[in-house]
Protein backbone atom coordinates (compact mmCIF):
# COMPACT_ATOMS: atom_id res chain seq x y z
CA UNK A 1 0.00 0.00 0.00
CA UNK A 2 1.26 3.40 -0.94
CA UNK A 3 -1.02 6.11 0.32
CA UNK A 4 1.36 9.05 0.07
CA UNK A 5 0.61 9.53 -3.63
CA UNK A 6 -3.13 9.78 -2.93
CA UNK A 7 -2.60 12.61 -0.46
CA UNK A 8 -0.47 14.72 -2.80
CA UNK A 9 -2.18 18.06 -3.41
CA UNK A 10 -2.54 17.39 -7.15
CA UNK A 11 -4.24 14.04 -6.65
CA UNK A 12 -6.54 15.43 -3.99
CA UNK A 13 -7.47 18.27 -6.34
CA UNK A 14 -8.37 15.70 -9.00
CA UNK A 15 -10.60 13.86 -6.54
CA UNK A 16 -12.15 17.16 -5.49
CA UNK A 17 -12.92 18.01 -9.10
CA UNK A 18 -14.49 14.59 -9.60
CA UNK A 19 -16.50 14.89 -6.39
CA UNK A 20 -17.90 18.20 -7.61
CA UNK A 21 -19.07 16.65 -10.89
CA UNK A 22 -20.58 13.68 -9.04
CA UNK A 23 -22.48 15.95 -6.66
CA UNK A 24 -23.63 18.23 -9.47
CA UNK A 25 -24.88 15.32 -11.57
CA UNK A 26 -26.66 13.74 -8.60
CA UNK A 27 -28.32 16.96 -7.45
CA UNK A 28 -29.33 18.25 -10.87
CA UNK A 29 -30.71 14.94 -12.06
CA UNK A 30 -32.65 14.49 -8.82
CA UNK A 31 -34.12 17.97 -9.22
CA UNK A 32 -35.00 17.56 -12.87
CA UNK A 33 -36.13 14.00 -12.22
CA UNK A 34 -38.47 15.10 -9.42
CA UNK A 35 -40.31 17.54 -11.70
CA UNK A 36 -40.66 14.93 -14.45
CA UNK A 37 -41.66 12.30 -11.88
CA UNK A 38 -44.50 14.44 -10.55
CA UNK A 39 -45.96 14.90 -14.04
CA UNK A 40 -45.41 11.24 -14.86
CA UNK A 41 -46.97 10.02 -11.61
CA UNK A 42 -50.06 12.17 -12.16
CA UNK A 43 -50.36 10.65 -15.64
CA UNK A 44 -49.91 7.15 -14.19
CA UNK A 45 -52.85 7.54 -11.79
CA UNK A 46 -54.98 9.41 -14.30
CA UNK A 47 -58.31 7.85 -15.28
CA UNK A 48 -57.62 8.86 -18.89
CA UNK A 49 -56.02 6.04 -20.86
CA UNK A 50 -54.27 8.34 -23.36
CA UNK A 51 -52.35 9.90 -20.45
CA UNK A 52 -51.71 6.64 -18.64
CA UNK A 53 -50.39 4.66 -21.57
CA UNK A 54 -47.40 6.82 -22.55
CA UNK A 55 -46.42 7.15 -18.88
CA UNK A 56 -46.61 3.38 -18.37
CA UNK A 57 -44.56 2.70 -21.49
CA UNK A 58 -41.96 5.23 -20.37
CA UNK A 59 -41.52 3.76 -16.88
CA UNK A 60 -41.58 0.21 -18.26
CA UNK A 61 -38.76 0.98 -20.67
CA UNK A 62 -36.65 2.98 -18.21
CA UNK A 63 -37.01 0.45 -15.39
CA UNK A 64 -36.51 -2.59 -17.58
CA UNK A 65 -33.23 -1.58 -19.22
CA UNK A 66 -29.81 -0.86 -17.70
CA UNK A 67 -28.89 2.74 -17.08
CA UNK A 68 -25.61 2.16 -18.93
CA UNK A 69 -27.56 1.40 -22.12
CA UNK A 70 -29.66 4.51 -21.59
CA UNK A 71 -26.55 6.65 -21.21
CA UNK A 72 -25.07 5.16 -24.39
CA UNK A 73 -28.38 5.56 -26.19
CA UNK A 74 -28.43 9.28 -25.51
CA UNK A 75 -24.71 10.05 -25.63
CA UNK A 76 -23.77 7.97 -28.69
CA UNK A 77 -27.19 7.14 -30.13
CA UNK A 78 -28.91 10.48 -30.53
CA UNK A 79 -26.00 11.78 -32.59
CA UNK A 80 -26.88 9.17 -35.22
CA UNK A 81 -30.32 10.61 -35.90
CA UNK A 82 -30.19 12.81 -38.98
CA UNK A 83 -33.07 14.84 -37.67
CA UNK A 84 -30.92 15.89 -34.70
CA UNK A 85 -27.79 16.29 -36.80
CA UNK A 86 -29.61 18.79 -38.99
CA UNK A 87 -30.36 20.94 -35.96
CA UNK A 88 -27.59 20.59 -33.44
CA UNK A 89 -25.40 23.28 -34.93
CA UNK A 90 -27.96 26.02 -34.56
CA UNK A 91 -31.33 25.25 -32.99
CA UNK A 92 -31.22 25.63 -29.21
CA UNK A 93 -32.21 22.49 -27.34
CA UNK A 94 -30.43 20.28 -29.88
CA UNK A 95 -27.13 22.15 -29.61
CA UNK A 96 -26.93 20.71 -26.08
CA UNK A 97 -26.57 17.17 -27.39
CA UNK A 98 -22.95 17.97 -28.17
CA UNK A 99 -22.29 18.44 -24.46
CA UNK A 100 -21.35 15.24 -22.60
CA UNK A 101 -22.55 16.71 -19.30
CA UNK A 102 -25.98 17.46 -20.74
CA UNK A 103 -26.36 14.00 -22.30
CA UNK A 104 -25.43 12.27 -19.06
CA UNK A 105 -27.66 14.55 -17.02
CA UNK A 106 -30.57 13.90 -19.37
CA UNK A 107 -30.27 10.12 -19.17
CA UNK A 108 -29.87 10.19 -15.37
CA UNK A 109 -32.89 12.48 -14.97
CA UNK A 110 -35.12 10.35 -17.17
CA UNK A 111 -34.01 7.24 -15.30
CA UNK A 112 -34.60 8.56 -11.79
CA UNK A 113 -37.86 10.17 -12.97
CA UNK A 114 -39.22 6.77 -13.99
CA UNK A 115 -38.37 5.13 -10.66
CA UNK A 116 -39.62 8.07 -8.60
CA UNK A 117 -42.83 8.29 -10.64
CA UNK A 118 -43.69 4.67 -9.91
CA UNK A 119 -43.00 5.19 -6.19
CA UNK A 120 -45.10 8.35 -6.09
CA UNK A 121 -47.91 6.76 -8.10
CA UNK A 122 -47.96 3.84 -5.68
CA UNK A 123 -48.09 6.23 -2.78
CA UNK A 124 -50.94 8.21 -4.38
CA UNK A 125 -52.94 5.02 -4.97
CA UNK A 126 -52.58 4.22 -1.27
CA UNK A 127 -54.36 7.40 -0.24
CA UNK A 128 -57.17 6.63 2.15
CA UNK A 129 -60.55 6.60 0.45
CA UNK A 130 -62.14 8.60 3.25
CA UNK A 131 -59.76 11.53 2.73
CA UNK A 132 -60.75 11.80 -0.91
CA UNK A 133 -64.46 11.50 -0.12
CA UNK A 134 -64.20 14.15 2.57
CA UNK A 135 -62.43 16.51 0.17
CA UNK A 136 -65.08 15.93 -2.50
CA UNK A 137 -67.81 16.57 0.09
CA UNK A 138 -66.13 19.89 0.88
CA UNK A 139 -66.58 20.75 -2.78
CA UNK A 140 -62.96 20.51 -3.92
CA UNK A 141 -62.34 20.05 -7.63
CA UNK A 142 -59.80 17.58 -9.00
CA UNK A 143 -56.89 20.03 -9.03
CA UNK A 144 -57.43 21.32 -5.53
CA UNK A 145 -58.00 17.79 -4.23
CA UNK A 146 -54.63 16.72 -5.62
CA UNK A 147 -52.82 19.84 -4.45
CA UNK A 148 -54.22 20.07 -0.93
CA UNK A 149 -55.09 16.53 0.08
CA UNK A 150 -53.56 13.76 -1.99
CA UNK A 151 -50.08 15.03 -2.89
CA UNK A 152 -49.00 16.37 0.53
CA UNK A 153 -49.67 13.07 2.26
CA UNK A 154 -48.54 10.91 -0.69
CA UNK A 155 -45.21 12.73 -0.92
CA UNK A 156 -44.68 12.32 2.82
CA UNK A 157 -45.39 8.63 2.64
CA UNK A 158 -42.93 8.09 -0.19
CA UNK A 159 -40.05 9.69 1.76
CA UNK A 160 -38.39 6.44 2.94
CA UNK A 161 -38.45 4.97 -0.58
CA UNK A 162 -37.25 8.26 -2.03
CA UNK A 163 -34.31 8.26 0.38
CA UNK A 164 -33.24 4.96 -1.18
CA UNK A 165 -33.68 6.43 -4.64
CA UNK A 166 -31.40 9.35 -3.75
CA UNK A 167 -28.67 6.96 -2.61
CA UNK A 168 -29.19 4.88 -5.78
CA UNK A 169 -28.82 8.02 -7.87
CA UNK A 170 -25.55 8.90 -6.15
CA UNK A 171 -24.27 5.42 -6.95
CA UNK A 172 -25.62 5.46 -10.50
CA UNK A 173 -23.83 8.73 -11.13
CA UNK A 174 -20.61 6.70 -11.20
CA UNK A 175 -21.68 5.62 -14.70
CA UNK A 176 -20.76 9.13 -15.81
CA UNK A 177 -17.18 7.84 -15.83
CA UNK A 178 -18.07 5.74 -18.89
CA UNK A 179 -18.63 8.92 -20.88
CA UNK A 180 -15.33 10.20 -22.23
CA UNK A 181 -14.58 13.83 -21.43
CA UNK A 182 -16.52 13.66 -18.17
CA UNK A 183 -14.56 13.21 -14.96
CA UNK A 184 -16.65 12.26 -11.96
CA UNK A 185 -15.39 10.75 -8.70
CA UNK A 186 -15.11 7.24 -10.17
CA UNK A 187 -13.48 8.68 -13.28
CA UNK A 188 -10.98 10.54 -11.08
CA UNK A 189 -10.13 7.29 -9.31
CA UNK A 190 -9.59 5.57 -12.66
CA UNK A 191 -7.33 8.43 -13.74
CA UNK A 192 -5.26 8.10 -10.56
CA UNK A 193 -5.07 4.35 -11.09
CA UNK A 194 -3.87 4.83 -14.66
CA UNK A 195 -1.32 7.47 -13.65
CA UNK A 196 0.26 5.68 -10.69
CA UNK A 197 -0.85 2.06 -11.18
CA UNK A 198 -2.25 1.90 -7.67
CA UNK A 199 -5.73 0.37 -8.13
CA UNK A 200 -6.39 -0.48 -4.48
CA UNK A 201 -5.49 2.91 -3.09
CA UNK A 202 -7.12 4.87 -5.92
CA UNK A 203 -10.48 3.08 -5.81
CA UNK A 204 -10.57 2.59 -2.04
CA UNK A 205 -10.15 6.31 -1.48
CA UNK A 206 -13.07 7.05 -3.82
CA UNK A 207 -15.10 4.30 -2.14
CA UNK A 208 -14.53 5.93 1.24
CA UNK A 209 -15.82 9.25 -0.10
CA UNK A 210 -18.92 7.60 -1.57
CA UNK A 211 -19.49 5.83 1.73
CA UNK A 212 -19.36 9.11 3.66
CA UNK A 213 -21.84 10.78 1.30
CA UNK A 214 -24.12 7.75 1.50
CA UNK A 215 -24.13 7.87 5.29
CA UNK A 216 -24.83 11.61 5.24
CA UNK A 217 -27.75 11.06 2.86
CA UNK A 218 -29.17 8.24 4.98
CA UNK A 219 -28.88 10.44 8.08
CA UNK A 220 -30.60 13.32 6.33
CA UNK A 221 -33.42 11.11 5.15
CA UNK A 222 -33.91 9.80 8.71
CA UNK A 223 -34.15 13.39 9.93
CA UNK A 224 -36.67 14.28 7.22
CA UNK A 225 -38.72 11.21 8.03
CA UNK A 226 -38.81 12.18 11.69
CA UNK A 227 -39.90 15.68 10.75
CA UNK A 228 -42.53 14.82 8.13
CA UNK A 229 -43.62 11.32 9.07
CA UNK A 230 -43.58 11.75 12.84
CA UNK A 231 -47.34 11.45 12.97
CA UNK A 232 -47.12 7.93 11.53
CA UNK A 233 -44.42 6.70 13.91
CA UNK A 234 -45.43 4.29 16.68
CA UNK A 235 -46.05 6.21 19.89
CA UNK A 236 -43.17 6.28 22.28
CA UNK A 237 -44.90 6.98 25.59
CA UNK B 1 -25.63 -5.40 -40.97
CA UNK B 2 -27.45 -8.57 -40.01
CA UNK B 3 -24.25 -10.06 -38.66
CA UNK B 4 -23.91 -7.30 -36.08
CA UNK B 5 -27.40 -7.91 -34.77
CA UNK B 6 -26.73 -11.64 -34.66
CA UNK B 7 -23.52 -11.02 -32.73
CA UNK B 8 -25.39 -8.92 -30.16
CA UNK B 9 -28.07 -11.60 -29.92
CA UNK B 10 -25.31 -14.12 -29.36
CA UNK B 11 -23.83 -11.90 -26.65
CA UNK B 12 -27.11 -12.05 -24.79
CA UNK B 13 -26.22 -15.65 -23.90
CA UNK B 14 -23.21 -14.37 -22.00
CA UNK B 15 -25.42 -11.82 -20.25
CA UNK B 16 -27.74 -14.63 -19.17
CA UNK B 17 -24.77 -16.75 -18.03
CA UNK B 18 -23.23 -13.90 -16.03
CA UNK B 19 -26.53 -13.02 -14.38
CA UNK B 20 -27.41 -16.61 -13.44
CA UNK B 21 -23.92 -17.34 -12.09
CA UNK B 22 -23.97 -14.09 -10.10
CA UNK B 23 -27.40 -14.92 -8.75
CA UNK B 24 -26.09 -18.25 -7.48
CA UNK B 25 -23.17 -16.53 -5.75
CA UNK B 26 -25.44 -13.81 -4.34
CA UNK B 27 -27.96 -16.32 -3.02
CA UNK B 28 -25.25 -18.34 -1.33
CA UNK B 29 -23.69 -15.26 0.26
CA UNK B 30 -27.15 -14.01 1.18
CA UNK B 31 -28.02 -17.21 3.03
CA UNK B 32 -24.68 -17.22 4.85
CA UNK B 33 -25.04 -13.53 5.68
CA UNK B 34 -28.56 -13.96 7.00
CA UNK B 35 -27.45 -16.94 9.07
CA UNK B 36 -24.57 -14.86 10.47
CA UNK B 37 -26.82 -11.91 11.27
CA UNK B 38 -29.35 -14.11 13.05
CA UNK B 39 -26.76 -16.27 14.81
CA UNK B 40 -26.54 -13.89 17.76
CA UNK B 41 -22.76 -14.35 17.97
CA UNK B 42 -21.14 -10.95 18.29
CA UNK B 43 -18.24 -11.28 15.82
CA UNK B 44 -20.46 -12.90 13.16
CA UNK B 45 -23.18 -10.29 13.52
CA UNK B 46 -20.60 -7.51 13.40
CA UNK B 47 -18.93 -8.97 10.31
CA UNK B 48 -22.21 -9.43 8.42
CA UNK B 49 -23.48 -5.99 9.40
CA UNK B 50 -20.36 -4.21 8.27
CA UNK B 51 -20.42 -6.21 5.03
CA UNK B 52 -23.97 -5.19 4.15
CA UNK B 53 -23.43 -1.59 5.24
CA UNK B 54 -20.22 -1.03 3.31
CA UNK B 55 -21.25 -2.86 0.14
CA UNK B 56 -24.57 -1.07 -0.09
CA UNK B 57 -22.81 2.27 0.39
CA UNK B 58 -20.47 2.01 -2.60
CA UNK B 59 -21.41 2.24 -6.31
CA UNK B 60 -21.41 -1.11 -8.12
CA UNK B 61 -19.15 0.13 -10.88
CA UNK B 62 -16.51 1.29 -8.40
CA UNK B 63 -16.69 -2.03 -6.59
CA UNK B 64 -16.22 -3.87 -9.86
CA UNK B 65 -13.19 -1.80 -10.84
CA UNK B 66 -11.75 -2.25 -7.36
CA UNK B 67 -12.12 -6.03 -7.46
CA UNK B 68 -11.05 -6.43 -11.09
CA UNK B 69 -7.99 -4.18 -11.11
CA UNK B 70 -7.18 -4.32 -7.42
CA UNK B 71 -7.82 -8.04 -7.23
CA UNK B 72 -5.46 -8.76 -10.12
CA UNK B 73 -2.63 -6.93 -8.38
CA UNK B 74 -3.44 -8.50 -5.04
CA UNK B 75 -3.46 -11.95 -6.60
CA UNK B 76 -0.13 -11.36 -8.32
CA UNK B 77 1.47 -10.06 -5.14
CA UNK B 78 0.21 -13.12 -3.33
CA UNK B 79 1.57 -15.46 -6.00
CA UNK B 80 4.88 -13.63 -5.96
CA UNK B 81 5.07 -14.09 -2.21
CA UNK B 82 4.73 -17.82 -2.78
CA UNK B 83 7.50 -17.77 -5.35
CA UNK B 84 5.58 -17.73 -8.65
CA UNK B 85 7.23 -15.13 -10.84
CA UNK B 86 4.84 -15.22 -13.82
CA UNK B 87 1.91 -12.88 -13.46
CA UNK B 88 -1.63 -14.09 -13.98
CA UNK B 89 -4.57 -12.15 -15.37
CA UNK B 90 -7.86 -12.23 -13.56
CA UNK B 91 -10.50 -13.77 -15.81
CA UNK B 92 -13.10 -11.04 -16.44
CA UNK B 93 -15.97 -13.55 -16.32
CA UNK B 94 -14.98 -14.77 -12.87
CA UNK B 95 -14.20 -11.26 -11.65
CA UNK B 96 -17.55 -9.99 -12.96
CA UNK B 97 -19.56 -12.83 -11.48
CA UNK B 98 -17.79 -12.61 -8.12
CA UNK B 99 -18.24 -8.84 -7.96
CA UNK B 100 -21.92 -8.83 -8.86
CA UNK B 101 -22.51 -11.81 -6.58
CA UNK B 102 -20.62 -10.10 -3.75
CA UNK B 103 -22.64 -6.89 -4.13
CA UNK B 104 -26.06 -8.48 -4.44
CA UNK B 105 -25.19 -10.92 -1.68
CA UNK B 106 -25.51 -7.91 0.63
CA UNK B 107 -29.01 -7.14 -0.63
CA UNK B 108 -29.94 -10.82 -0.49
CA UNK B 109 -28.72 -10.98 3.12
CA UNK B 110 -31.31 -8.39 4.08
CA UNK B 111 -33.99 -10.14 2.02
CA UNK B 112 -33.40 -13.52 3.62
CA UNK B 113 -33.00 -12.10 7.11
CA UNK B 114 -36.37 -10.38 6.83
CA UNK B 115 -37.97 -13.51 5.41
CA UNK B 116 -36.67 -15.71 8.21
CA UNK B 117 -37.81 -13.20 10.83
CA UNK B 118 -41.29 -13.19 9.26
CA UNK B 119 -41.79 -16.87 10.09
CA UNK B 120 -43.58 -17.25 13.43
CA UNK B 121 -41.16 -18.44 16.08
CA UNK B 122 -43.53 -21.08 17.36
CA UNK B 123 -43.02 -23.12 14.20
CA UNK B 124 -39.34 -23.59 14.83
CA UNK B 125 -39.98 -24.35 18.48
CA UNK B 126 -42.55 -26.94 17.42
CA UNK B 127 -40.02 -28.49 15.05
CA UNK B 128 -37.43 -28.69 17.84
CA UNK B 129 -40.05 -30.18 20.13
CA UNK B 130 -40.55 -32.92 17.53
CA UNK B 131 -36.88 -33.67 17.81
CA UNK B 132 -35.76 -32.16 14.50
CA UNK B 133 -32.19 -30.95 14.40
CA UNK B 134 -31.13 -27.49 13.26
CA UNK B 135 -30.49 -28.58 9.68
CA UNK B 136 -33.70 -30.53 9.41
CA UNK B 137 -35.71 -27.64 10.80
CA UNK B 138 -34.15 -25.33 8.24
CA UNK B 139 -34.82 -27.61 5.27
CA UNK B 140 -38.32 -28.72 6.25
CA UNK B 141 -39.79 -25.78 8.13
CA UNK B 142 -37.89 -22.56 7.51
CA UNK B 143 -36.89 -22.84 3.86
CA UNK B 144 -40.28 -23.60 2.25
CA UNK B 145 -41.97 -20.72 4.06
CA UNK B 146 -39.03 -18.39 3.74
CA UNK B 147 -39.34 -18.62 -0.05
CA UNK B 148 -42.81 -17.14 0.15
CA UNK B 149 -41.73 -14.15 2.22
CA UNK B 150 -38.47 -13.64 0.35
CA UNK B 151 -39.79 -13.82 -3.21
CA UNK B 152 -41.07 -10.23 -3.68
CA UNK B 153 -37.78 -8.69 -2.54
CA UNK B 154 -35.80 -11.45 -4.28
CA UNK B 155 -37.56 -10.55 -7.52
CA UNK B 156 -36.57 -6.90 -7.12
CA UNK B 157 -32.97 -7.83 -6.45
CA UNK B 158 -32.91 -10.13 -9.44
CA UNK B 159 -34.20 -7.41 -11.77
CA UNK B 160 -31.60 -4.94 -10.51
CA UNK B 161 -28.93 -7.63 -10.84
CA UNK B 162 -29.83 -8.30 -14.50
CA UNK B 163 -29.40 -4.63 -15.26
CA UNK B 164 -26.12 -4.52 -13.35
CA UNK B 165 -24.66 -7.16 -15.67
CA UNK B 166 -24.32 -4.45 -18.33
CA UNK B 167 -21.38 -3.19 -16.24
CA UNK B 168 -19.26 -6.27 -17.04
CA UNK B 169 -18.83 -4.79 -20.52
CA UNK B 170 -16.58 -2.21 -18.86
CA UNK B 171 -14.09 -4.82 -17.65
CA UNK B 172 -13.80 -6.31 -21.13
CA UNK B 173 -16.37 -9.09 -21.06
CA UNK B 174 -18.03 -9.51 -24.48
CA UNK B 175 -21.64 -9.31 -23.33
CA UNK B 176 -24.34 -7.70 -25.43
CA UNK B 177 -23.62 -4.18 -24.19
CA UNK B 178 -19.97 -4.54 -25.17
CA UNK B 179 -20.87 -5.95 -28.59
CA UNK B 180 -23.40 -3.18 -29.19
CA UNK B 181 -20.73 -0.61 -28.45
CA UNK B 182 -18.22 -2.31 -30.75
CA UNK B 183 -20.81 -2.58 -33.52
CA UNK B 184 -21.70 1.10 -33.18
CA UNK B 185 -18.06 2.03 -33.51
CA UNK B 186 -17.81 -0.11 -36.66
CA UNK B 187 -20.92 0.91 -38.59
CA UNK B 188 -21.88 4.19 -36.91
CA UNK B 189 -25.44 3.28 -36.13
CA UNK B 190 -25.34 3.49 -32.35
CA UNK B 191 -29.01 4.37 -31.87
CA UNK B 192 -30.25 1.23 -33.59
CA UNK B 193 -27.78 -1.07 -31.86
CA UNK B 194 -28.36 0.28 -28.36
CA UNK B 195 -32.11 0.25 -28.87
CA UNK B 196 -31.86 -3.37 -29.94
CA UNK B 197 -29.82 -4.21 -26.82
CA UNK B 198 -32.32 -2.35 -24.65
CA UNK B 199 -35.13 -4.38 -26.22
CA UNK B 200 -33.29 -7.63 -25.43
CA UNK B 201 -32.90 -6.52 -21.81
CA UNK B 202 -36.62 -5.69 -21.70
CA UNK B 203 -37.45 -9.18 -22.95
CA UNK B 204 -35.16 -10.69 -20.33
CA UNK B 205 -36.54 -8.66 -17.42
CA UNK B 206 -40.15 -9.17 -18.53
CA UNK B 207 -39.71 -12.93 -18.85
CA UNK B 208 -38.10 -13.13 -15.40
CA UNK B 209 -40.87 -11.05 -13.89
CA UNK B 210 -43.47 -13.37 -15.40
CA UNK B 211 -41.66 -16.52 -14.24
CA UNK B 212 -41.11 -15.26 -10.72
CA UNK B 213 -44.75 -14.23 -10.45
CA UNK B 214 -45.77 -17.76 -11.32
CA UNK B 215 -43.33 -19.07 -8.71
CA UNK B 216 -44.68 -16.65 -6.14
CA UNK B 217 -48.23 -17.83 -6.80
CA UNK B 218 -47.05 -21.40 -6.38
CA UNK B 219 -45.43 -20.67 -3.03
CA UNK B 220 -48.34 -18.58 -1.78
CA UNK B 221 -50.83 -21.41 -2.16
CA UNK B 222 -52.73 -21.70 1.06
CA UNK B 223 -51.58 -18.32 2.38
CA UNK B 224 -54.31 -16.00 3.51
CA UNK B 225 -54.89 -13.25 1.01
CA UNK B 226 -56.04 -9.90 2.32
CA UNK B 227 -58.61 -8.19 0.13
CA UNK B 228 -58.07 -4.44 0.14
CA UNK B 229 -61.03 -2.16 -0.51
Amino acid sequence: MNWSVIFEPDTLALYGQGLLVTLQLTLYSLGLGAVLALACALALVSPRAWLRWPAQTFTYFMRGTPLLIQVYLIYYGVAQLEWVQARWDAVWPWTQFKEPFFCTLLSFSLNTAAYTAETLAGSIRETHKGEVEAARAMGMGHGMLMRRIVLPSAIRRMLPAYGNEVVMMLHSSSLASTVPALLDLTGAASRVYADFFLPFEAYLFAAAIYLCITFALIGASKLLERRFLGYLAPRKH
Amino acid sequence: MRDYYLAILNGSLLTVAVSLASLAVATLIGLLGAAAKLSGRRPLVWLATSYTTVVRGIPELLMMLLIFYGGAIGLNNLLEAFGYEEGVDLDPFIAGVLTIGFIYGAYMTETFRGAILAIPKGQMEAAWAFGMGRAQTFVRITLPQMVRYALPSFTNNWLVLIKATALVSLIGLHDMTYLAKQSSAAVREPFAFFLFTAALYLVYTSLSLWALRRLSERYSLGADKVQLL
